[in-house]
């Protein structure tokens, strides 16, 4: 590439690489092209009107079998893929800060340590990849995580990628089945700690979504803990619509694990994590006491964002995008010096 | 089930018995037939919903009203917290007190009050780092109250922010920190890693400055505590619980927090050394060879950061709230429940290995004097009833006593040291002579106010500590100590435990019976 030293701006290792990428895609997509001009056999074989073909077993989406993920030669490559290409990854772009392991050292130092179920909030794909690393022992080695079927396991290829670098598990946004729920049952009670995330999806605009019941229900029906999780940041560096991810700094806050009581429940449960994330999240923002006054006070500020629509509601997260929770909460200590009158 | 303490009678099949020595240990044959090594009780079970069980406390809280009610908006809540000293070694994340802070915050909040300082209640102890702080108290709470300038440590020596509420009927002054004394309520909380701790000696001792602490910290109060260890017989706690009625009557409304920990002392791979000899596996074995074969070749300083990195598995074994008195009494209780070990009969001469670490060398050097403060002070006073050792008998102690002092830590002690001990050991003296002195010098207040160093006083108040063991004891014995520091110290060097117990003999005659108190972890001895 042409590089002049007198240039107002060098391009990055992540601009560097969409350059490649799109090289790559200036290459393929002729021959792509040409290969759907000529047809069978270079592309599949259209099917006779009159012959009526048995419907193939869905092997993918939900069907998607992920068993062969938790064998001990996968486990073995995940593990080093985890702790070596993805911690680098991780640490490179995302850099994450992590607070409130101490919240769950009751649970870990138990004889035998029960699996539980970790409820982040969700605003990147980074997200995954974050908590793959953020995790404490001992549930990193044996963790879970729910992966949205439509996405993650449409393709072959991704379903496999999904499956051993992240251990991730199937599950039907459309539909509530059972099939998912009984699966990831009999994982937790295998001992297999689970990632979910209650929003269903990643943010669509920055702001969160509110919490669906799957968590809270699972983990009624597992009794195993929840731990609420507030990520903050990943959405500034990899959020939804963003071509490529840009480095910066993010935050895990872990929070004291829940078990749903006597008179909860999926709803209730659900409300009580999403409070409990909501609660991270302002601690994040500002810090553990004013936090937990405006959480007496019932004056957390909602994951949601505020109450407007419009333009506002976009204004209001600017400063967000580009700082995330923690650039902002650094802004904010910023004093300006007593001059005096 | 955890075993309970025992003492072993020494015979000729007993192994080597483990001796600290500083920041190494080594093993020593005793006498067989004569000598008994008191072995501590085993750590009792941990409380397993910790939180749960604080907040049972907060809400069920003894002989005072539950804490939500004691808390309204617009009110003045101060909690005050123990400093660095306690426990040891430091235990592993999160501390007790975070945990309590946490819970008293949680409950404050739901309450609405606004108006909360912390105090780190360190009386005349050096200041704690902001490591230490986040150590105590989680970053959660300091990064919430340090930038606001409401988490900070207790001044004895500010004037402005402190508060005279009258004396004792003995003539004691009771002075506290301001903002505790004009608060609405005063949340203590405490950890008892020893029946010494706790009680009316949490406030009435932390937050109290020199004016107050001169009045039971002082040699007539420590020779007649007998001993710290036993709260109706030690006239230190005599006097702070005096102290404690006058906080009473001033209208200082105090809501005690108090807790106690187990004896589980040392993590992997350093957990043997709280273990019985004959109980070591082979992996104990190597790692006591290999530990103390590298710690012999390793530079003291090196060896002294390794050891004051361990942290304790500490667990918490029960936690109690409310008033003070009544707290106490079932926190004492529950110390002993842990500790107590019944020993038959005193025994001529006392012997003990002296660690790395004391509450007042905690992330620093256990100098010369605090090797004197914890042998005298802390261990011959580990018992109920009567001393370990008979009157005029020996106290053999093993460290090797460099005279290495912390510049920053420890100022005041490195010129008593080279001034006071060089005129006198006699604690009566000392402090007619010279402590005066050195509490009241402008740059030792200087350094304990602005830095981290220990108030000018406190070495004086290290030597009162052991002035029980040295009016009782007829002759103290350093092995392995530095002989001219061991000789400024006022006691007798040797070389080895044997060479040791022939020059007790001058004292014990030829065949004196030997008690060696196994430590840590720590025990209180219940001396019939």
């Amino acid at each position: 590439m042409f590089k002049r030293d007198d240039a107002p701006w060098k391009p990055s290792g992540l601009k560097r690489a969409g350059v490649v990428g799109d090289l790559v895609e200036k290459i393929t997509r002729p021959i792509a092209r040409r290969a759907s001009r000529r047809g069978f056999p270079f592309l599949p074989p259209t099917t006779p009107r009159s012959v009526e073909v048995p419907e193939a077993k869905s092997t993918l989406g939900a069907d998607y079998d992920t068993d062969w993920a938790r064998r001990p030669l996968a486990v073995g490559v995940r593990k080093a893929l985890v702790n070596g290409p993805v911690r680098l990854v991780v640490k490179g772009i995302a850099s994450p800060q992590i607070n409130g392991v101490d919240r769950l050292q009751d649970l870990a130092r138990m004889k035998d340590p029960p699996a539980v179920i970790f409820t982040p909030n969700h605003h990147s794909h980074l997200d995954t990849a974050v908590m793959a690393t953020a995790v404490p022992n001992p549930w990193r080695s044996k963790l879970v995580v729910a992966a949205a079927a439509d996405y993650f396991f449409d393709k072959r290829w991704k379903a496999a990628m999904a499956a051993l670098s992240l251990n991730a598990i199937p599950i039907d946004r459309e539909l509530t089945g059972r099939k998912s729920a009984d699966m990831i049952r009999e994982l937790i009670e295998d001992g297999w700690s689970l990632v979910i995330y209650p929003e269903g999806g990643r943010s669509p605009d920055g702001w969160g979504q509110e919490f669906k019941g799957g968590a809270a229900y699972l983990s009624i029906r597992t009794k195993a803990p929840v731990v609420p999780v507030f990520i903050d940041g990943t959405g500034a560096l990899f959020g939804k619509g963003m071509k490529r991810p840009r480095a910066g700094t993010t935050r895990v806050s872990f929070g004291h694990a829940l078990v749903a009581e006597e008179n909860d429940n999926t709803r209730r449960f659900a409300q009580r994590i999403e409070d409990a994330v909501t609660t991270l999240a302002d601690e994040s923002l500002t810090d553990f006491w004013t936090a937990r006054q405006r959480a007496a006070r019932k004056e957390s500020p909602k994951l949601s964002g505020p109450e407007y629509t419009g333009w506002r509601r976009e204004w209001a997260l600017s400063d967000k995008r580009t700082l995330g929770d923690v650039g902002l909460r650094r802004r904010q200590r910023r004093r300006w010096p007593d001059l005096g009158n | 089930m955890p075993r309970p303490g025992f003492v072993l009678d020494v015979d000729r099949s007993t192994p080597p018995i483990l001796f600290w020595r500083g920041e190494n240990y080594s093993l020593e044959k005793l006498p067989a037939g004569r000598s008994r090594v008191i072995y501590a009780p085993e750590p009792l079970p941990a409380i397993e919903d910790v939180d749960g069980a604080i907040r049972h406390a907060l809400l069920n809280p003894i002989e005072q009203d539950p804490l939500p009610a004691l808390l309204f908006p617009g009110m003045k809540l101060t909690i005050a917290f123990d400093d660095v000293s306690l426990p040891l070694p430091k235990m592993q994340r999160p501390d007790i007190r975070q945990r309590i802070i946490e819970a008293v915050l949680d409950l404050a909040a739901e309450a609405g009050v606004d108006d909360v300082h912390i105090i780190s209640a360190l009386a005349l102890h050096r200041r704690m780092t902001e490591a230490e702080l986040r150590h105590a108290v989680g970053d959660r709470v300091y990064d919430a109250f340090a930038p606001r300038g409401t988490l900070y440590q207790h001044d004895a020596e500010d004037p402005d922010n402190l508060t005279y509420l009258g004396a004792t009927p003995q003539g004691e002054e009771v002075e506290i920190n301001k903002r505790a004394a004009e608060s609405d309520l005063l949340v203590y909380v405490n950890i008892n890693l020893v029946a010494m701790d706790g009680g009316w000696k949490s406030t009435a001792t932390g937050l109290a400055s020199y004016r107050s602490l001169r009045h039971h910290h002082n040699p007539d109060t420590m020779i007649h505590s007998r001993s710290f260890m036993d709260q109706h017989r030690s006239e230190l706690h005599k006097s702070n619980w005096r102290m404690g009625k006058i906080l009473i009557d001033s209208g200082v409304k105090v809501f005690q927090i108090e807790t106690t920990l187990n004896t589980d002392t040392f993590p992997q791979p350093f957990n043997f050394l709280a273990k019985r000899e004959w109980e070591w596996t082979p992996r104990d074995r190597m790692t006591f060879i290999a530990s103390s074969a590298a710690l012999k070749r390793t530079p003291r300083r090196l060896a002294r950061n390794i050891f004051h990195s361990i942290e304790a598995p500490h667990q918490m074994t029960s936690v109690q709230a409310g008033e003070v008195e009544a707290v106490h009494k079932i926190t004492t209780e529950n110390v002993y429940k842990q500790q107590l070990v019944e020993v038959k009969g005193q025994t001529d001469i006392l012997t003990m290995g002296i660690p790395y670490i004391s509450p007042y060398n905690v992330h620093s050097i256990l100098n010369p004097i605090l090797v004197m403060c914890l042998g005298l002070g802390y261990y011959f006073n580990m018992y109920r009833g009567m001393p370990l050792v008979r009157e005029g008998g020996v106290i053999i102690m093993t460290h090797p006593t460099p005279p290495d002092f912390h510049p920053v830590h420890h100022p005041s002690y490195i010129d008593f040291f080279e001034q006071v001990l060089a005129d006198t050991t006699d604690p009566h003296v000392m402090s007619q002579k010279w402590e005066k002195q050195y509490a009241e010098d402008e740059w030792y207040r200087h350094l304990y106010r602005t830095t981290y160093a220990y108030h000018g006083v406190h070495p004086f108040y290290m030597w009162y500590w052991g002035s029980h063991a040295l009016k009782h004891c007829g002759r103290i014995i350093m092995v392995g100590g530095d002989p001219k520091t061991v000789r400024r110290l006022g006691f007798v060097p040797a070389s080895t435990m044997d060479d040791a117990l022939e020059i007790a003999s001058d004292v014990v005659g030829r065949t004196p019976t030997i008690t060696h108190i196994h430590t840590p972890p720590l025990m209180v001895a219940d001396v019939s």
